[in-house]
């Protein structure tokens, strides 16, 4: 197996009484696709938030590229709920915020698009850029880095270019119908350079035409930009085509782990799809 | 300082505290079902003063209070509907910039009709009556504000806890969106609580003005944006809350004055206003609440 | 390589020259006309206020309300350190100026003439360094803050501004409920080539010029996309906190430069006139002007002072029409005019003047094309 990216050890995200996500453990090798799936309410988007730095776990690690980037010891209180068996007396806590966390290499999209949606295509993409910008407040304002301004918009002129939406870059992002604004969202966080990608159904809200466009563009821009993905999706042909390996989710706990081919045929996902029969 | 002023002045905040808990109700209302800080709340209360000054100039007391009362609740429902409502889907600052265009334009109508200068407050005889417990004297209105401040939170909260509207109202600012859904008629409830706001904030400028004698155009500004820090306070949306806050910052602001600090008693209120913010934003009784990403 | 001048650039530069002759016309006929001088001065000033207003509220999409505080700072400031010496007992004639003050202010009278020609402008840096300095301190603790807690809050802080400067503990330095006067006027500028009544344009001109290079620069675009969707921006690598405070600093910096022009446009200034009225006042401007829109705060300063102070005056006046008087007309009216009209854009015209557009001279012609039938 080939070096894990990501990393989480027993990462718990609590809300008062619910235990959103279980005692997660997940190794996103580099390189490949990984999918998480489960029933609406399992806790993948929360999974994602907690990785991204939206909210601090109440328990457990996040392990990116061999960095700590959360960490959260738990409260004797919290130990009783959740099922895991953290044992490591670490009193440590690592917090990066979801800005720090996009700067080493890791960025998301949103399942209900978040893009600037007063602000143009363009605009979109090149903000994204801003991440990494050397020049200070006054070298920018005073124009002091001509040159790094030039090739932050020659680079988002690319990407837009590479994603098929440079004929509608001055187009406002609201304006681009739905599967563009999917792809504007991808292409946004594809320009804050990531080696991790992080997709939060991408495919929602698709036609199967769509969805099969979608698949083929998630495997090209993998291998055009040297990525790692992970996804959260519903459509399972998109999953199942395109994915390495899946991690599915319950109520919180992961119930399989294994290749689309070992998942489409597991007990336990097929009654936590479909209900138990009871007959 | 001997005790005996310690507990006149004491009296006196807890009084001072009984308007203003009135006034931040209708604060915590409003911002429990809208999202909104209704910055024309304390001109409206300021209007109230002009109101009782001039029907008490042609009616009895008892006729000037109702009449006051009436219009008072009467202006505070039209302003939401002729200011509020039409913004209601638009973005957040939008509504609020309209709550400051409402404040504006109270202040200014006032100024115009009214002038700037000081109009007294009439006297209501029974309501300046001196009261002596031993050193202590205070007239009647400075013990009937608490009293009366306490019995109407006790009459609002079996209102909202008790009846159909009252469920509506909790509903609404639980989630407006799937009140709406659930028929729940929203123009009403809204309304409705208009309605008790600007009545509560009359309640209010009756006793608060009789303490103090003169209303200018701006007397409403400073207890508003002090009313409002009083309901964040005790945890914005939350009733008792309110009331709590009111009555602390009533009772800290007269000692503050007592102590020789008057200029520093504004300063305070805001200062407590940014710590509470910093170390529990949804003060003392709020509910926590997560954001969705 | 040389590079072309585009149209607009030299309508621009026409527009400016005209503007440059006018100011000089004026300066040539300063005693009759007051009235136009006096607008154009306070509408500079308010554009600037206005305009930093408008890179928080409008361009960071943080309401805040704390400018009349900010600007206080930078009156307070500029005026303590121009009042001339002479005058200083004068001023301060209650309760005695601070010996530190006095001293400082000796010393500054002795340097030599070409220093002291620089003085009030070095006051001003002064005094918007001090307001950008409580602001980074105070934004440390209140931009955390959500959208109306942050106004509420801000809007406390000036507050707080304002009784700390009229408390008798700082009597000595701020003159407490007196306030300050016999500030003088604007002072010339390049050794009066420049006269003292261009002043403020100039440096209206050059702060709004920096305002909208900022704008335009990497990280004005980073403010844009904390005003569209903070959560987006943060994820987009965006740090919140490093935007935000870098927006309200700025913001302070330039308020307190045209509070310190105030201090020098009204020669006299107490802690009254920065009360919530100010920043109210100031909020209309750029709501009347549209909330994203540089053009449109500065437009709009200048139209609205000119209506509040000159053209609407006749609605102060008492008129007779054949003989009738006509009701209404009276002290205040102005005002009640005034909130209408602002309500009316609050609420029917929502995108003010310029919405989130600035003018450009290609706009204005196809306008006028459009009219054409």
């Amino acid at each position: 197996m080939r070096e894990a990216l990501l990393l989480t050890e027993h990462l718990t995200m609590q809300f008062g009484g619910v235990v959103a996500v279980d005692d997660l453990n997940i190794k996103i090798p580099t390189g490949e696709i990984t999918a998480l799936i489960g029933p609406n309410g399992a806790g993948k988007t929360t999974a994602f938030n907690v990785i991204t730095g939206g909210y601090q776990p109440t328990c457990g690690r996040v392990i990116f590229d061999g960095q700590i980037i959360a960490e959260n010891h738990p409260r004797s209180k919290m130990k009783k709920i959740y099922s895991g068996t953290y044992t490591e007396p670490s009193t440590q806590t690592v917090v990066h915020t979801p800005d720090q966390i996009t700067r080493l290499g890791m960025a998301r999209t949103f399942q209900n698009i978040r893009l600037f949606k007063d602000l143009s295509v363009f605009e979109n993409v090149l903000i994204a850029k801003h991440c990494h910008i050397k020049a200070s407040l006054f070298g920018s304002t005073f124009r002091l880095n001509r040159a790094e301004e030039r090739a932050m918009r020659a680079e988002s002129e690319a990407l837009l270019d590479r994603v098929g939406l440079l004929s509608s870059a001055n187009e406002k992002s609201s304006s681009l119908p739905y599967g563009k604004q999917r792809r504007l969202e991808i292409a946004r966080a594809l320009a804050t350079g990531p080696r991790l990608l992080l997709l939060d159904e991408p495919a929602a809200g698709m036609n199967p035409k769509e969805t099969d466009e979608l698949s083929a563009f998630i495997v090209e821009i993998k291998e055009a930009f040297g990525l790692t993905i992970f996804l959260i999706e519903h459509h399972m042909n998109l999953v199942m085509d395109i994915s390495d390996s899946i991690y599915v989710l319950d109520y919180g706990k992961t119930i399989a782990y294994g290749t689309p081919a070992e998942i489409q045929n597991n007990e336990r996902v097929i009654q936590a799809y479909l209900g138990v029969d009871e007959s | 300082m001997s005790m005996t002023t310690i507990l006149q002045h004491c009296l006196t905040g807890i009084s001072l505290g009984g308007a203003y808990a009135l006034i931040a109700i209708g604060y915590t209302l409003v911002y429990g079902i809208l999202r909104l800080i209704n910055f024309a709340h304390g001109d409206i209360f300021m209007m109230a003063g002009y109101f009782m000054i001039f029907s008490l100039a042609s009616f009895p007391w008892p006729a000037a209070i109702l009449i006051t009362l009436v219009v008072t609740t009467v202006m505070g429902i039209a302003i939401e509907r002729i200011a509020y409502k039409p913004l209601r889907e638009a973005p957040r600052m939008s509504i609020m910039i309209s709550a400051i265009g409402v404040s504006y334009l109270l202040q200014n109508l006032s100024t115009y009709l009214f002038t700037a200068i000081p109009r007294g407050y009439p006297e209501i005889p029974f309501l300046k009556r001196i009261f002596r417990v031993g050193d202590l004297s205070a007239s009647f209105v400075t013990v009937l504000t608490p009293l009366l401040t306490i019995v109407l939170v006790v009459i609002l909260m079996t209102l909202i806890g008790r009846t159909k509207t009252g469920m509506a109202m909790r509903a609404v600012s639980k989630d407006f969106e799937t009140a709406k859904l659930m028929g729940i008629n929203i123009n009403a409830i809204v309304s409705v609580t208009f309605a008790i706001g600007s009545f509560l904030a009359a309640v209010g400028s009756i006793l608060y003005f009789t303490d103090r004698m003169s209303v200018t155009p701006f007397s409403g500004t400073l207890p508003g944006l002090k009313c409002f820090v009083a309901a964040v306070f005790g945890g914005i949306g939350n009733i008792p809350g309110a009331v709590v806050g009111g009555f602390f910052i009533g009772i800290v602001e007269t000692l503050l004055v007592a102590l020789g600090y008057s200029t520093f008693s504004d300063a305070f209120t805001f200062l407590l206003l940014i710590v509470m913010l910093l170390v529990k934003p949804t003060g003392l009784f709020g509910e926590k609440s997560v954001e969705k990403v | 390589m040389k590079k072309k001048i585009s149209k607009p650039t030299i309508y621009s530069l026409g527009a400016l020259a005209l503007f440059v002759a006018f100011l000089y016309w004026l300066d040539a006929n300063r005693l009759t006309q007051g009235m136009v001088i006096s607008v154009l001065q306070k509408g500079a000033i308010l554009a600037l206020v206005a305009t930093s207003m408008n890179l928080l509220n409008g361009f960071t999409g943080l309401f805040s309300l704390g400018q009349a505080g900010f600007m206080s700072i930078g009156a307070y400031t500029t005026a303590i350190l121009i009042i001339p010496v002479k005058n200083l007992d004068g001023v301060y004639y209650m309760n005695g100026v601070h010996p530190a003050i006095k001293a400082l202010r000796v010393v500054m009278a002795q340097a030599p003439p070409f220093m002291q020609t620089i003085f009030p402008f070095v006051a001003l840096l002064l005094g918007a360094t001090i307001a950008a300095l409580v602001a980074l301190v105070v934004g440390l603790a209140v931009l955390r803050l959500k959208s109306d807690y942050l106004a509420i809050a801000t809007l406390g802080l000036s507050e707080i501004v304002r009784s700390i400067f009229s408390s008798p503990q700082f009597d000595q330095i701020t003159n407490g409920s007196y306030g300050l006067n016999k500030i003088p006027n604007f002072p010339p500028m390049f050794f009066g080539l420049i006269p003292s009544l261009i002043t403020p344009f100039i440096i209206t001109g050059v702060c709004v010029a920096f305002i909208v290079l900022l704008i335009n620069s990497s990280y004005g675009r980073a403010f844009k996309a904390i005003r569209e969707d903070e959560i987006a921006a943060e994820a987009m690598g965006i740090s919140l906190y490093k935007h935000k405070e870098m927006s309200f600093v700025i913001s302070s910096f330039f308020s307190a430069i045209a509070g310190g022009m105030l201090a020098m446009y009204m020669r006299s200034i107490e802690a009254k006139t920065f009360s919530i009225t100010l920043t109210y006042d100031i909020l209309l401007i750029v709501v009347i002007g549209g909330i994203g829109s540089v053009t449109g705060s500065v437009v709009s300063a200048f139209l609205v002072t000119a209506a509040k102070e000159w053209w609407l005056r006749f609605f102060d006046q008492p008129l007779s029409l054949f003989g009738f008087e006509v009701p209404l007309f009276r002290t205040g009216f102005r005002m009640v005019i005034f909130s209408i009209l602002l309500m009316i854009v609050v609420l029917i015209y929502r995108k003010g003047l310029f919405g989130t557009n600035e003018f450009s001279w290609t706009w204005l012609t196809s306008k006028k094309a459009r009219r054409k039938p």
